[in-house]
């Protein structure tokens, strides 16, 4: 065999293991969702969809129990946020949220193990504010949310910190050097949030917890008073990819895209969409951000900043979470409806305790 | 006697180092040039004696300028570290300054460098273009390169340079670096409202295919035609009955297509031209004359509208707050 043949023989070997594992194989899922003929599909990998299927996959819920009677702020002490829920079902989803939160470290990771009404753990401070939250989701954000309502499963999928929970970036490292040499842009390094792209690193600060105008396409044919800048659109653009990676959609899912800023084009799920993102900075600035006080340092991120959420913190790679499955139908009192006193202090740690 | 009835080359031509003499007052060559087998594999197997000349060495030395200022850039970008600088560099860039500089000239780590780097890598690329002219006159050549190089340099200049100066912003210009070029063409796309719809955009793709579609096809014809003599293509440009006017009927008779041996070259060389050509003119169209291509698009009433499906509506028109 001639030394060409062999050195093409080994090109083709490197360059076929490169396609067959980066590249998407057959069969191929398309799912028609617009106009017919125009691209308005969404595309899924039948081995993908499996997969994303077994890791998606809702609880079954706790065995449901008779009515106590009596609220549980009556049976048990120090219950400040779940007082006006049934005593049983209080205890029903005390379970429940030990297996959707802590299933490997038990009650223990917010009780005390002496007294189960103590506040000696930041956890169980920052809990009754995550129940309020949940509550607050499923009452005021139907228009994201729908009936189909959150539940801490939502996000925490059996682990006491959920996946795809985001901080402040600080200026990377690099920038420090200063002097002469290029400032730090925000982007132009690898950017993890907008799927590896050279993108800004972190849309998510700017436009999940600040509320900066996202909007980048001009509105009319001609030059008139849209003024934004192509740099603009790349922090828009890392956004969106974000939105896209988190969701496990393409852009069709919400855009048409020969005119993404054209409503009239654009499915109805770019509206629940466009309600998600305030839903997300609602949730940042007034539920996670202020509890940085309470997070232990371990807790927060570089920037001294509490976990905050994003689209994937929920959604996980997934068009709905769970694939549209209500958990919170079988635990209504956290549920649209639910008792849950939403404007209650949640105490800080040490409040109450053996030791008056 | 050599064949040329395979897919891949099979002639590779040693001889004596070939080279034309060089007219008076030229510079001399360097080295005594050489044969390279691999080379030789995809095309002209000898390399050197080279010639440089003043304005190839001016253009190499600005040229390094440019790199220089790019690379240590980027090299600073990731604390000067040559380990990230390999792992990260097609993420890493010299970005233009940002939008509040106008047209000044900012602070050299605010964009001072990008217009440092433009202004020498530009000025590398017109001495090339010097070179490269100096160079065919020299030789006895006609001028079809360099003009075509030009046409390169138009679209290079209108998105670096002159579109910048007409939008009175350096921010609209490309950053020097390899993903964030292509996320720049993403995002001009999307600002200005959808590229596909802009004309000399679409003449621009048409050109762009059309070229490799024309190499194929005259590559493909010539190879295949070769038995009866049509590699001489240029020698049976004015005669009839040759080799390559078989190939040119064949073209005629299945898609229509007419060229002779003189003209196809002439039509390769005009697509070529025209992808840069165009596409330059569609670039500096964008932000100064149209700021929405799909909606300039349905305002001339090309942008066809289809069924609505789906009927939303813009949340912000009741919600407020920013969009």
């Amino acid at each position: 065999m001639s030394f060409g043949l062999k050195v093409a023989g080994a090109l083709t070997v490197v360059a076929g293991v490169f396609v067959a594992s980066h590249f998407t194989h057959p069969p191929i899922i398309s799912i028609q969702r617009g106009y017919r003929g125009v691209g308005d599909v969404v595309l899924y990998q039948a081995a993908d969809l499996e997969h994303l299927r077994a890791a998606n996959r809702a609880p079954a819920p706790e065995p449901a129990q008779d009515p106590a009677g009596q609220p549980a702020s009556k049976v048990y002490q120090n219950v400040k946020v779940l007082g006006n829920v049934d005593a049983n079902e209080f205890l029903r989803l005390m379970a429940a949220i030990t297996n959707w939160v802590s299933p490997q470290q038990g009650c223990t990771y917010c009780h005390s193990q002496e007294n189960l009404a103590y506040d000696t753990s930041y956890a169980k401070i920052v809990a009754r504010r995550m129940l309020q939250m949940t509550e607050h989701i499923n009452k005021d954000w139907q228009n994201h949310v729908g009936i189909t309502g959150v539940t801490c499963y939502t996000c925490h999928r059996g682990l006491p910190v959920p996946t795809n929970v985001w901080f402040n970036a600080p200026a990377p490292a690099p920038h420090a050097v200063g002097g002469f040499a290029e400032a730090n842009q925000g982007k132009n390094l690898v950017s993890k949030v907008a799927v590896d792209s050279s993108l800004p690193y972190d849309p998510l600060t700017t436009f999940l917890e600040q509320s900066n105008e996202i909007r980048v396409q001009s509105t009319q044919a001609l030059p008139g008073a849209d003024n934004v800048s192509i740099k603009g659109a790349d922090w828009t653009y890392a956004l969106m990819m974000s939105m896209s990676a988190g969701l496990g959609v393409n852009c069709n899912y919400c855009h048409n895209t020969r005119a993404f800023r054209d409503w009239d084009q654009s499915p109805p799920t770019r509206v629940s969409a466009w309600y998600g993102i305030r839903l997300v900075r609602d949730l940042n600035n007034n539920y996670l951000d202020p509890l940085k006080t309470v997070f232990p340092a371990n807790r927060l991120g570089p920037l001294g900043d509490s976990p905050k959420v994003q689209c994937a913190t929920c959604h996980k790679g997934v068009y709905k979470p769970l694939f549209g499955v209500s958990m919170v139908k079988d635990y209504p009192e956290i549920g649209a409806n639910g008792p849950v006193d939403l404007s209650a202090p949640i105490g800080s740690v040490g409040d109450f305790t053996a030791k008056p | 006697m050599a064949t040329y009835q395979n897919i891949f080359t099979r002639v590779q031509v040693r001889g004596p180092i070939h080279a034309v003499p060089l007219p008076f007052g030229s510079s001399p060559r360097l080295g005594n040039g050489s044969f390279n087998h691999l080379l030789g594999r995809i095309g002209e197997a000898q390399i050197g004696p080279i010639y440089l000349g003043a304005t190839g060495i001016a253009s190499l030395v600005f040229g390094f300028f440019a790199i220089e200022i790019i690379g240590f850039n980027m090299l600073a970008s990731v604390n000067w570290s040559p380990i990230q600088f390999v792992r990260q560099l097609p993420w890493l860039a010299l970005e233009p300054p940002a939008p509040s500089y106008g047209l000044h000239i900012p602070p050299l780590a605010e964009g001072g460098w990008w217009i440092m780097a433009g202004f020498f890598l530009t000025l590398s690329i017109l001495l090339w273009w010097a070179r490269m002219y100096r160079r065919a006159v020299a030789l006895g050549l006609g001028t079809h390169t360099p003009w075509a190089f030009a046409s390169a340099i138009w679209l290079y200049l209108v998105l670096g340079f002159i579109r910048p100066l007409l939008m009175g912003h350096w921010s609209e210009a490309v950053p020097f670096g390899i993903f964030p070029h292509l996320d720049w063409t993403a995002a001009f796309s999307l600002r200005y409202g959808n590229l596909f719809y802009n004309p000399f955009h679409m003449l621009s793709i048409t050109f762009l295919y059309g070229s490799a579609v024309l190499f194929a096809m005259h590559g493909a014809t010539v190879l295949a035609t070769s038995r009866f003599g049509a590699e001489r293509e240029v020698e049976q440009i004015i005669d009839r009955g040759t080799a390559f006017e078989r190939g040119a009927l064949l073209w005629r008779w299945c898609m229509g297509f007419n060229a002779t041996a003189e003209s196809i070259h002439r039509w390769a060389w005009w697509f070529a031209v025209l992808v840069p050509l165009t596409g330059g003119i569609g670039i500096l169209l964008t932000g100064t004359v149209v700021d929405n291509w799909f909606l300039w698009g349905v305002k001339h009433g090309f942008a066809p509208h289809y069924p609505p499906v789906n009927h939303s509506v813009d949340p912000a028109l009741t919600y407020g707050g920013p969009k």
